[in-house]
């Protein structure tokens, strides 16, 4: 890694992981409650490691003058293998906090296994560790190739990427440990949210850097994407992080918003991580990966911009279809709710485009998983786009709220549109970064796409059964006017549904744990040797 | 879309590309379909007609009310009246000081225990289980033991005021008895293990020691002491577990069950219906009836 430094490159890095190591030094030494000394000393160590590879490298040879001409792909590569390490992690929690909920009486002693600590494990696991750093991988390589520019320098790329796995490592560790800011999909401290906040104007600077030094004369549409996702979560994460700590040396804050500000803050946020995290990201995925494999140009350029700006105006609003019959204004609620429904035609509009594109290439959607994969993502998309605008409808959210619906509906978008658009770029880009033309089991990626496919259908057909379950268990009466189930009676109503989220789940980890190992297999071809592609343009295979 | 001489056009949809090309991918200058114009126009349209029905856009200090006139508010407290006033027809029946004389309306009780079940499962059965079982320091109601009494009037006493919660609660203490030998308690707890077998031995000084300390409450012989929430000790239903170690436990460190109030959660109503519910249970499922 650090060869391919230049030399002034190697002694800035060589700085940076100084300073990390004393960070974490201070913050260890400083620190009084537990979990900021633990994280202090993580800093530490990661400090040190590189200090050591870094330093180690200091005087070798200069790296070939030529890589200047060469897209960087060794950051790309390494957040690769952090998307799979972060998957194993985030749905190995996921099926264990499902089976939980199955055989609750099974949480064996030690809390760090009980489903209020492994619960946001799993999320942060998957949107921050998994989406994420494939969303960090893909960019540099989709930014490198749209604009045929080298990543602007060779070292902030490691600080965002090793920095970013630093935030989801302290953030996990944290939750382990009982420590949590209780915002979901925000519950790192506020020392884990500053120093994000640091990582992504780097990612930010980088990318516009790059972008900037581009040999093309036209930013595809894919880069638009990848910008709104980094600039707009900046924006979302400043905003809803924003706390008062205790003290310095505790990991403890107070928010600074209150009541029903506070919830209004975090749904804003919430709702638009799902947009800007979730889904503007990974249509830059998607718009660079499907053309690429199905070797089609994009069915509507017109659409693309439209979809575009629609996806990014209509969705800022929305973040109040969270909140429908709570203490939030009525009126915030019905402009939550009216901007749902407009919502669904820029997303349909990038589905259908994204659909239409493999028109003159279904032969390819039959024969290819990969390309079958990023099909799938494209149909979720569409589907769970169109059930959110159905469930943002007030009446409907009545139905639906506090149930398992919302469950169902979340994990259409995230295993059927989230990782499933992450397989089909994973299997685009591993073989090709290591210099080969399949990956080394063809077939395992089959398998996987099926086992894939099974689980997201399990998991999302029987949460939709216990969400409308729950929900007229919860409103029906009888003519006396009293309730006709009480509340433990639909709990138990949910046992077989939990029990086959449970098998769904499973089924989709173990196409992740075969995924892992094809990855591994056909990187371990080349270790090393596959180098920097050129800058010149290649064909579409 | 600045045009360049490598627009080309696409052999299977029949559409130029734009010209643009990155690393491969072209787009083509497909026309607009007119279907998302039609669609993004009623979604507007959606919105618009809601905008001006329901509350919706901010005017500074206030906010467009909407022609319905709606607010969540209301709805909800009228949505609850409504529902409430289905339930007034019976339910205020059982507001009746005598609570025991409805027993005798079958009819009543029919349309009523439906409800109390559901009362009591969204109610009690955390603690109390879904069919009255009990648990460990929970007592068991669906059986004929009773700590105070087993009459619908006094069982809704104790739902209304609770035991050990507040002021106005029944009082249960059992008093630590910390302050005995070691050699005294082992003995006693002994003794006590005993007491539901019905083969204690009544002339031994463990005896003596229990009609000194512990009659006074439990009864003499262990019998029960209701009136003070004192558990029988001879029966075979147990609180917290009557083998010599748990017994022990209790007298080393002594008991303080808790049983919440429901005044204010729940209506006079509600805790009568409840306590009619109770004693049903341990008639009807309570092996034996005292
Ligand atoms: C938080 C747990 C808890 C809940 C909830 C609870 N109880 Fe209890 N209840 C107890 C405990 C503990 C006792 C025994 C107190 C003691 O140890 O003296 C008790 C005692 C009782 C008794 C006295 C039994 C006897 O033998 O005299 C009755 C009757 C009763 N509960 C009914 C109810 C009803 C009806 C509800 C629902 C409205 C309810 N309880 C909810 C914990 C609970
Ligand atoms: C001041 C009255 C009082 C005295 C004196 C007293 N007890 Fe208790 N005892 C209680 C009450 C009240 C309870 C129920 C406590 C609760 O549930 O919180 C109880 C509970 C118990 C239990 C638990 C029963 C079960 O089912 O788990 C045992 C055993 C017990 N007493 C034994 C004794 C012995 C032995 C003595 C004499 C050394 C004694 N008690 C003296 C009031 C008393
Ligand atoms: C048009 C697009 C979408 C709309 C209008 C929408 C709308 C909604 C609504 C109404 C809820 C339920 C809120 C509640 O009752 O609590 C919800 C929940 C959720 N949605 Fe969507 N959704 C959309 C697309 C997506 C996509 C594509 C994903 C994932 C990739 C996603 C992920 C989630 C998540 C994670 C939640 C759960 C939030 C929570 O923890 O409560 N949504 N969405």
């Amino acid at each position: 890694m650090a060869g391919t430094l230049s030399i002034p490159e190697r002694q800035i890095a060589l700085l940076l992981s100084g300073l990390l190591a004393l960070l974490g030094l201070v913050m260890a030494a400083a620190a009084r409650h537990g979990v900021m000394v633990v994280h202090g000393a993580m800093a530490l160590g990661l400090g040190v490691v590189l200090i050591f590879i870094v330093g180690g490298a200091l005087y070798d040879p200069a790296p070939p003058t030529d890589r200047m001409r060469r897209y960087y792909d060794a950051p790309t590569r390494f957040g690769i293998v952090m998307t799979l390490v972060w998957a194993l992690i985030g749905m190995s929690a996921g099926v264990w906090v499902a089976a939980l909920l199955y055989w609750p009486e099974a949480t064996p002693l030690w809390p760090a296994t009980s489903f209020g600590r492994l619960r946001p494990v799993h999320t942060t696991g998957i949107i921050f560790g998994f989406g994420g750093n494939a969303l960090i991988a893909t960019s540099f390589h989709v930014l490198q190739r749209t604009a045929r520019a080298r990543l602007a320098d060779s070292v902030s790329p490691w600080v965002v990427l090793l920095g970013y796995n630093l935030f989801c490592a302290w953030a996990v560790t944290g939750y382990l440990m009982g420590s949590t800011q209780s915002k979901e999909y925000a519950e790192a401290e506020w020392y884990a949210d500053l120093w994000l906040v640091v990582i992504w104007v780097t990612y930010f600077i980088l990318y516009l850097r790059t972008l900037a030094r581009r040999a093309e004369p036209h930013i595809y549409v894919a880069n638009w994407y990848y910008l709104a996702f980094i600039l707009v979560v900046a924006m979302l994460h400043i905003v809803n992080n924003l706390a008062l700590p205790v003290r310095l040396t505790t990991a403890e804050s107070f928010p600074i918003w209150a009541g029903v500000q506070d919830a209004m803050v975090q749904w804003w946020y919430g709702h638009n991580a799902v947009a800007f995290f979730l889904t503007s990201g990974f249509l830059g995925m998607l718009y660079y990966f499907l053309p690429v494999r199905s070797g089609r140009p994009i069915w509507s350029y017109r659409l693309s911009i439209l979809s575009f700006w629609g996806i990014t105006f209509f969705y800022i609003w929305v973040g109040s279809h969270h909140l429908h019959y709570t203490a939030l204004p009525y009126w915030a609620q019905t402009l939550g709710m009216t901007f749902s429904v407009m919502l669904l035609v820029p997303s349909w509009a990038s589905a259908g485009n994204a659909i239409a594109t493999l028109n003159g290439a279904w032969h390819k959607v039959r024969d290819d998983a990969t390309l079958r994969f990023m099909f799938v993502a494209a149909v979720f998309y569409g589907l769970s786009t169109f059930e959110g605008s159905f469930l943002a409808i007030r009446p409907v959210n009545s139905l639906s709220h506090y149930t398992d619906w919302t469950v169902g509906h979340v994990h259409s978008g995230t295993l059927g549109w989230v990782a499933m658009i992450i397989f089909g770029a994973l299997y685009t880009l591993v073989p090709q970064l290591s210099g080969r033309e399949t990956m080394a089991s063809p077939r395992a990626v089959e398998w996987h796409f099926w086992l894939a496919v099974a689980g997201t259908l399990v998991y999302v057909v029987s949460m939709w059964n216990a969400g409308i379950t729950q929900g007229l268990m919860w409103r029906t009466y009888q003519e006396s006017g009293a309730l006709s189930y009480s509340f433990l009676e639909s709990v138990r109503a949910m046992a077989p549904y939990y029990l086959l989220r449970t098998i769904g789940g499973a089924l989709f980890l173990t196409g992740m744990v075969i995924c892992v190992w094809n990855c591994r297999a056909t990187m371990r071809v080349a270790p090393g040797a596959a180098t920097d592609h050129p800058l010149v343009a290649q064909p579409a295979e | 879309m600045s045009g360049t001489d490598t627009r080309e056009v696409d052999p299977v949809t029949g559409h130029d590309t734009t010209g643009h090309n990155w690393n491969g991918i072209k787009e083509l200058n497909t026309p607009f379909p007119k279907l998302v114009i039609w669609i993004l126009a009623l979604a507007f349209l959606y919105s618009v007609v809601a905008w001006i029905l329901l509350p919706a856009w901010p005017t500074g200090r206030d906010y467009t009310r909407g022609l319905l006139g709606l607010d969540q508010g209301t709805e909800a407290v009228t949505g609850f009246r409504e529902i409430a006033a289905e339930r007034q027809g019976w339910l205020d029946r059982f507001e009746a000081p005598d609570i025991a004389a409805l027993q005798a309306d079958t009819g009543l009780m029919r349309q009523a225990m439906p409800a109390a079940r559901r009362l009591f499962d969204d109610n009690c059965a955390a603690c109390h289980g879904t069919s009255g079982q009990g648990g460990p320091g929970f007592p068991v109601l669906a059986d004929g033991y009773w700590l105070w009494s087993g009459d619908p009037a006094e069982i809704a006493l104790t739902i209304r005021h609770g035991i050990n919660a507040n002021e106005e609660s029944r009082i249960a203490e059992m008093p630590a008895f910390n302050w005995m030998s070691a050699a005294e308690r082992a003995e006693l707890a002994g003794y006590v293990a005993t007491l539901p077998k019905g083969d204690a031995d009544s002339d031994s000084p463990a005896a003596a020691i229990f009609s000194e300390n512990c009659a006074a409450c439990h009864g003499d012989g262990g019998t029960g002491g209701l009136g003070v929430g004192a558990p029988s000790l001879t029966d075979v239903s147990v609180l917290y577990g009557q083998d010599a170690a748990t017994v022990l436990q209790t007298l080393t460190h002594g008991r303080h069950g808790v049983m919440p109030a429901w005044a204010g959660r729940l209506s006079e109503a509600e805790i009568n219906l409840l306590a009619l519910y109770v004693a049903d249970l341990a008639e009807t499922k309570g092996e034996v009836a005292k």
